[in-house]
Order: C-alpha cells, then sequence, then structure tokens
C-alpha cells in the first residue's frame, strides 16, 4: 500500500540525516555555560581583556552596559576590569589598529559583539582549546586549530594551556589527527584551564545578547499572566456559548 | 421614536453622517458564521492580529533602524541593546515572521481539508493566494534588511534565479538589485518596499479577502452551506452571530496562540537557528560565501522543489509552477463534495501524501543538497505535484458519502470514527486506561483539580458575597 511505501521511505530519509549529522569533522566538546552564574561571567570578562581585547573589540558592549547587568560597582569595573584609560561609558573597543592588523597577520581580527551567536559556545569552548603545534612553513605562528583549519590567530593561551601536539593516525589511506595530546606543561591544569576557557565563553555569550537577562526574567510572568488570561477567556466563552447545542 | 431617541446619541450623530452601525452589524452582529467550528478555524483571525502586529512592531523597528549597507546591521544590535525595550520588539517582529507562516500554512490547510476553496468560494481562495504570494515577497525583503550574511547570501541566490530568464533574465535581475550584486541600492529598495508598498497591498487584500468571506459566507468542516436551511426571518438555521460567539472564541484562541508565541520568544527566540539563523550573526560579507546557504524555513518546501531538478531554469519553473497550481485549485478539483468528512479514501491518502511531502520537502530545503537529499527531493516533488494533476481525473468519480442536511459535530467524537486506523487508536487507548500508571495518574490529577477547586470556592465564600 501507498502509505507504508511513504512510512518506510520517511524512516530511511530520517536515518541518512542522522548518518549525515556525524561527518561534520572533530566533533564539538561542551562549554559548562551559565550565563545567571554572574561570578563567571565577570571572570570570563577580566581575561577577555587581559588575553583577547589587545586584537579583539566587542563594539557594542559598553563596560557600563557590563557593569550595571552585573551589578559591579564602577570603582571594581574600573580596577578589576577595565584596561587602562578606557572610560566608564566606552565599549570594549582594542587599541589595534586594523590596517596594523593586516601587516601583522593577513587579517583584521573580528569583531567579537555576536560571535557567540554566529558559531555557538560549544564551538568557541572547542576551538579556543583546539590550537596544536604544526611546524609547517605555511604556519607563522607555529600553531594550527583543529577546529579552523590555518586561522590567523596564534594561540594567546599556550602558558596557561601548556602546548598540544596532534597524535595522526591513517584513516581509509590518509593522514588524520586522532587527538590531541600534551606536550609542555602549562601554568594551569587541566580543569583549571577548562574552568577559564568556560568563563571566557560564558562572558562572550552575555556579551553578544546582553538582553537575555530581562528577556529570560521577564517571560515567566508574561506567561502566567497569558495563562490567567486564556482561563478567564475560556470561561467567558463557555458562558456566552452555554445556549449553542 | 426609537430613531429619534438614537439620533440625540453620539452613534446616532455619528450614524447620520458614517454608516457605523450598519456596518458593526452586517459584518459582526448579523454576519452569521455556521456553528461548528473547531480549532482549525482560529487562524484566520490569528493571521489577522499577527499581521497587525507586524505592522506595529515594523513602525517601532523603523524609528531606529538605518536602511544603509554600512550602517544597516550595526543599527539592529543598536536596537537589541541600547533602544528600550528593542529587543523585545525585535524578538515580536523576527518570532511574528515565523508565527505569521505557520498560522498561514495552518489557514491553507484548513481550506483543503475542508474544501473552502471550491465554489462558490473561488474568489476568496485566489485573494488568499495573492496574500500568500505578497506574503512571501514581503519575508523575503525583510529577511534581506538585518544585512547579516544569510540576508546578503540568500538574496543573492534568490534574485539570480530571476537571471535564468531566457533574453529578459539579466536585465530583471539587475532591475530587482540596482547594481551587479546586492549592494546598498538593493538594501534602499527592499526596505521601502518591505516598509511600504507591501504592507500596503498585503492590507487592501486583507480587505477584499474578507469582503469576499462575507459575500459568500464561512465554510464549515461538513462542507455544507448553512444558507440553503434559513428560519422564517431568513437566518441560516445552523448560523451564530460572528459576535459575541466567535469574537469570545477567537479571543481564547488568540491567548492560547500568545502563550505558545510568548514561550518562543522569551526562551528560544532563534528556534535553534530556524527562525534566526546563525550565520545572520555576521555582518554581509560580499567576499565570504558562508559554507551552506539556506533560506529560512518558510521557504525551504518551494527551495527544495528549486532544487530538485537539476537544470537552473527547469528548476526555477518547477518552484514557480508549485506556487502557481495553488492558484488554479479551484478548477483542477472537480469534485462536488467539499468536507474530506465525505470524501473518498483516495482523497485522503492523497491530501496525507501531499502534506507528507510538503513537510519532507521544508526538511529537505534546510539542508544541504546530497546525492541522497536530491533524490528525495526529487521524490517528494512528484508527490507534490502529483497531488495537483491527479485531482482533476479522480475527483469526478470519487466514491463520496452522502452530506448531512444539517451541520454535525465540530470534532467527530472518537467513538463514531470509521476505519481501521481509528479502530487501532480507539484500541490503544483502552489499552492505555487500562494500565496502573494512568489510574495512578488520574488519581493524582483529579487530587490536584479538587484541591484547586477548593481553593476557588474558599475565594469565592470570602469576597462574592
Amino acid at each position: 500500500m501507498t502509505p507504508m511505501k511513504t512510512i518506510i521511505a520517511l524512516v530511511i530519509f530520517a536515518f541518512s540525516f542522522g548518518a549525515q549529522a556525524v561527518e561534520g569533522g572533530f566533533p564539538l566538546q561542551k562549554a559548562d555555560v551559565d550565563v545567571f552564574d554572574l561570578e563567571s561571567v565577570r571572570r570570563g570578562a577580566g581575561y577577555f581583556v587581559d588575553y583577547c581585547l589587545g586584537c579583539h573589540s566587542i563594539k557594542h558592549l559598553r563596560y557600563s552596559r557590563l557593569g550595571k547587568d552585573l551589578a559591579i560597582k564602577d570603582e571594581v569595573l574600573r580596577n578589576d576590569i577595565m584596561p587602562e584609560g578606557a572610560k566608564v561609558h566606552e565599549s570594549f573597543l582594542t587599541a589595534m589598529h586594523p590596517d596594523d592588523a593586516i601587516n601583522w597577520f593577513g587579517v583584521a581580527p573580528p569583531d567579537l559583539s555576536l560571535v557567540a551567536r554566529a558559531r555557538g559556545a560549544d564551538w568557541l569552548y572547542s576551538y579556543l582549546k583546539g590550537f596544536y603545534i604544526d611546524r609547517s612553513p605555511t604556519r607563522p605562528t607555529g600553531v594550527n586549530n583543529l577546529y579552523f583549519k590555518d586561522v590567523a590567530m596564534p594561540n594567546v593561551f599556550w602558558d596557561l594551556q601548556g602546548l598540544q601536539k596532534p597524535i595522526i593516525a591513517a584513516h581509509e589511506g590518509s593522514q588524520v589527527i586522532e587527538r590531541l595530546e600534551k606536550s609542555t606543561k602549562g601554568k594551569m591544569s587541566d580543569d583549571e584551564f577548562d574552568r577559564t576557557m568556560s568563563d571566557l565563553v560564558t562572558f562572550l555569550v552575555y556579551a553578544a545578547e546582553p538582553a537575555q537577562y530581562s528577556r529570560l526574567s521577564l517571560g515567566k510572568y508574561v506567561i502566567f499572566f497569558l495563562l490567567v488570561l486564556a482561563v478567564i477567556l475560556f470561561k467567558l466563552k463557555k458562558e456566552y456559548w452555554k445556549d449553542i447545542e | 421614536m426609537a430613531s429619534e431617541k438614537a439620533k440625540s446619541s453620539l452613534l446616532g450623530w455619528i450614524d447620520e453622517r458614517f454608516p457605523l452601525s450598519s456596518f458593526i452589524s452586517e459584518h459582526l452582529v448579523k454576519y452569521y458564521a455556521p456553528k461548528n467550528f473547531n480549532f482549525l478555524y482560529f487562524f484566520g483571525s490569528l493571521a489577522l492580529v499577527v499581521l497587525v502586529m507586524q505592522i506595529l512592531t515594523g513602525i517601532f523597528l523603523t524609528m531606529n533602524y538605518k536602511p544603509d549597507a554600512k550602517l544597516a546591521f550595526d543599527s539592529v544590535e543598536y536596537i537589541m541593546r541600547d533602544v528600550s525595550w528593542g529587543w523585545l520588539i525585535r524578538y515580536m517582529h523576527s518570532t511574528g515572521s515565523s508565527a505569521f507562516f505557520i498560522v498561514v500554512y495552518l489557514h491553507m490547510f484548513r481550506a483543503l481539508f475542508y474544501g473552502s476553496y471550491k465554489k462558490p468560494r473561488e474568489l476568496l481562495w485566489l485573494f488568499g493566494m495573492v496574500i500568500f504570494v505578497l506574503l512571501m515577497a514581503e519575508a523575503f525583503m525583510g529577511y534581506l534588511l538585518p544585512w547579516g550574511q544569510m540576508s546578503f547570501w540568500g538574496a543573492q541566490v534568490i534574485i539570480s534565479l530571476f537571471s535564468a530568464i531566457p533574453v529578459v533574465g539579466e536585465d530583471i535581475a539587475l532591475l530587482i538589485r540596482g547594481d551587479y550584486v546586492i549592494a546598498d541600492a538593493t538594501l534602499n529598495r527592499f526596505f521601502a518596499f518591505h516598509v511600504i508598498a507591501v504592507p500596503l497591498a498585503l492590507v487592501g487584500l486583507v480587505v477584499l479577502h474578507l469582503a469576499a468571506l462575507h459575500t459568500v459566507g464561512s465554510n464549515n468542516p461538513d462542507g455544507i452551506e448553512i444558507k440553503k436551511n434559513k428560519d422564517e426571518n431568513g437566518i441560516p438555521k445552523d448560523g451564530i452571530p460572528f459576535h459575541p460567539y466567535y469574537t469570545v472564541k477567537d479571543l481564547f484562541g488568540l491567548s492560547v496562540f500568545l502563550i505558545v508565541f510568548a514561550l518562543i520568544m522569551f526562551y528560544w527566540p532563534d528556534l535553534g537557528g530556524y527562525f534566526l539563523e546563525a550565520p545572520n550573526f555576521e555582518p554581509a560579507d560580499p567576499m565570504r560565501t558562508p559554507e551552506h546557504i539556506a533560506p529560512v524555513w518558510y521557504f525551504t518546501p518551494f527551495y527544495s522543489v528549486l532544487r530538485a531538478v537539476p537544470d537552473k531554469l527547469g528548476g526555477v519553473i518547477a518552484m514557480g509552477g508549485s506556487i502557481v497550481v495553488l492558484f488554479i485549485l479551484p478548477w483542477l478539483d472537480r469534485g462536488e463534495v467539499k468536507s474530506i468528512r465525505y470524501r473518498s479514501g483516495i482523497f485522503k491518502i492523497a491530501l496525507l501524501l501531499f502534506v507528507i511531502s510538503f513537510i519532507a520537502l521544508g526538511i529537505l530545503g534546510t539542508r544541504p543538497a546530497t546525492p541522497t537529499a536530491t533524490l528525495f527531493a526529487r521524490f517528494f516533488s512528484a508527490i507534490y505535484f502529483l497531488f495537483f494533476l491527479t485531482l482533476p481525473i479522480y475527483s469526478t468519480r470519487e466514491k463520496t458519502k452522502p452530506l448531512p442536511e444539517r451541520l454535525t459535530h465540530a470534532i467527530i467524537p472518537l467513538e463514531q470514527r470509521e476505519g481501521w486506523h481509528w479502530n487501532l487508536v480507539r484500541r490503544f487507548l483502552a489499552w492505555v486506561m487500562a494500565t496502573e500508571a494512568y489510574r495512578r495518574l488520574q488519581e493524582v490529577v483529579v487530587g490536584y483539580v479538587e484541591k484547586a477547586n477548593g481553593y476557588v470556592e474558599e475565594i469565592k465564600k470570602k469576597y462574592c458575597k
């Protein structure tokens, strides 16, 4: 029968997608992100200023907005997070000139305002942990990345993480990277480094949509109101429709 | 006497100068709608509400949006971050566009299900189809405005389709873009169309759609004409005044819709990349093509049909055909019986296959075109077209059931449904109800309901004397 054939076709169809999903390169690692852990966002903001702001901006986020959303006093904001000389109503702007960046790296480092929404938290986390030593002459930074092949960005966390080298295995006739292995010890333990990267990613997730605090906290009241309204309107409808059989 | 009294009131004063009372009476209080509408009949009024919502939120977005290739992307982020409540307005608008298509697709499905496109409602269907095409144009042009990667490349792909037309194609594409690539000129003209031209036409067509509806009267789940059975006052026996009966009912439907809408808008506004696509959070870059260009979900069924044909012009014709064929549906279906309740098994199976193929094409359109996926897209495109092309052949010879004289149920009770599949459902439900877990669940639920009723009674006793 025709419906039966369709059902079988649909089942095969569903499975074919399952098979496709596996193909997409190296599996991503899960980032431990909770934007409501304000301490984590705060730490992440600190790491961002220390390690990323040299090249990358977050032009759509002001220091004052961060202070307001995380309930940080201006004093603390100035001392612990903001770089020297920045003003509180300014955005996270890098001092690096784009022309210089092109001279030095070949490309201007992208603005990271929305990177967490464009790439996803897990991708960012995996990417930040995915640098490995690549001594081929085409790699001026001496590193490559599992999740972003031939990326222009150097590994800025090498001293915290330690260096990683790729373990290469033969797979269907070609040489592919099986996994990464530590070759030198970093300043941080693996767990500490994972936590640091999660904090940084959490900050970027916050920076991609600062309104998410109001969005997520407002939602429940609106939905509660609508539920009550729905019950009242249902009763009203029943009342009006009493005489219709 | 009564008229004299009316003249002294404000309403009387207006009525002498403007047909307010007669308008309300004709279109609400004395518009008689069939009394057995079910939930599928919510989607017409919901579409109207969403249209109004899109226009209102759109007005506020326009106040801060900058239709300039250099400023557009940043102005959207400015709305999301610095404009008071800007994020809410923007999410209402972006969720609203997807909601619009969900509501309209269900509204159209209702028409297929109960034969609402058939005589005498052909013009009503045609106006509706023009609204649907305009809505697609509106959504397509609106999607360019955030000026993200997917805005840019999606528009690039779709506009380049016009260049497949022989002889004049390239010129048409150039005319639409206003440049050789998608550029500032394109953004400006799309903004003009999205903000004023198309919405104006949409509102006008909605008026025509409603005027046609109120001339022929609403269809119903039984697909019989209630106007054939009138009482001595000329009122259809199975008709009830739209106001207040359907206004209160639609208000309830609206509240349920808004709950779902709010759930998505507040807790999952990008819906896993389907309502807001991830690459669109990167500014448009003409030098860098995204890995995989996919239109927003509501275009994907038609996009799949396009990709199913190996030739570019052939694909464009097929995609156009998949929409055009909907226009001529009232003349393809030559059967007398409207509602699926009294139509043949062949039609039921055909409609089921059509719905499955539409959804499958939609899923395929969001994925990269692998050889397997293309094969499936061809298979489902064939079913999509076969639904329409076989209709004129079997619809005159269908084995239909006798139509009732008067309206029956809004939803046929489960006990009265015929067919082996309903037997299976009944058997399954009987089995579930016999299980211990179901009994325990029932006890818990009844317990809670009684508790809640107790509280309500207490409040009533205290405050309502």
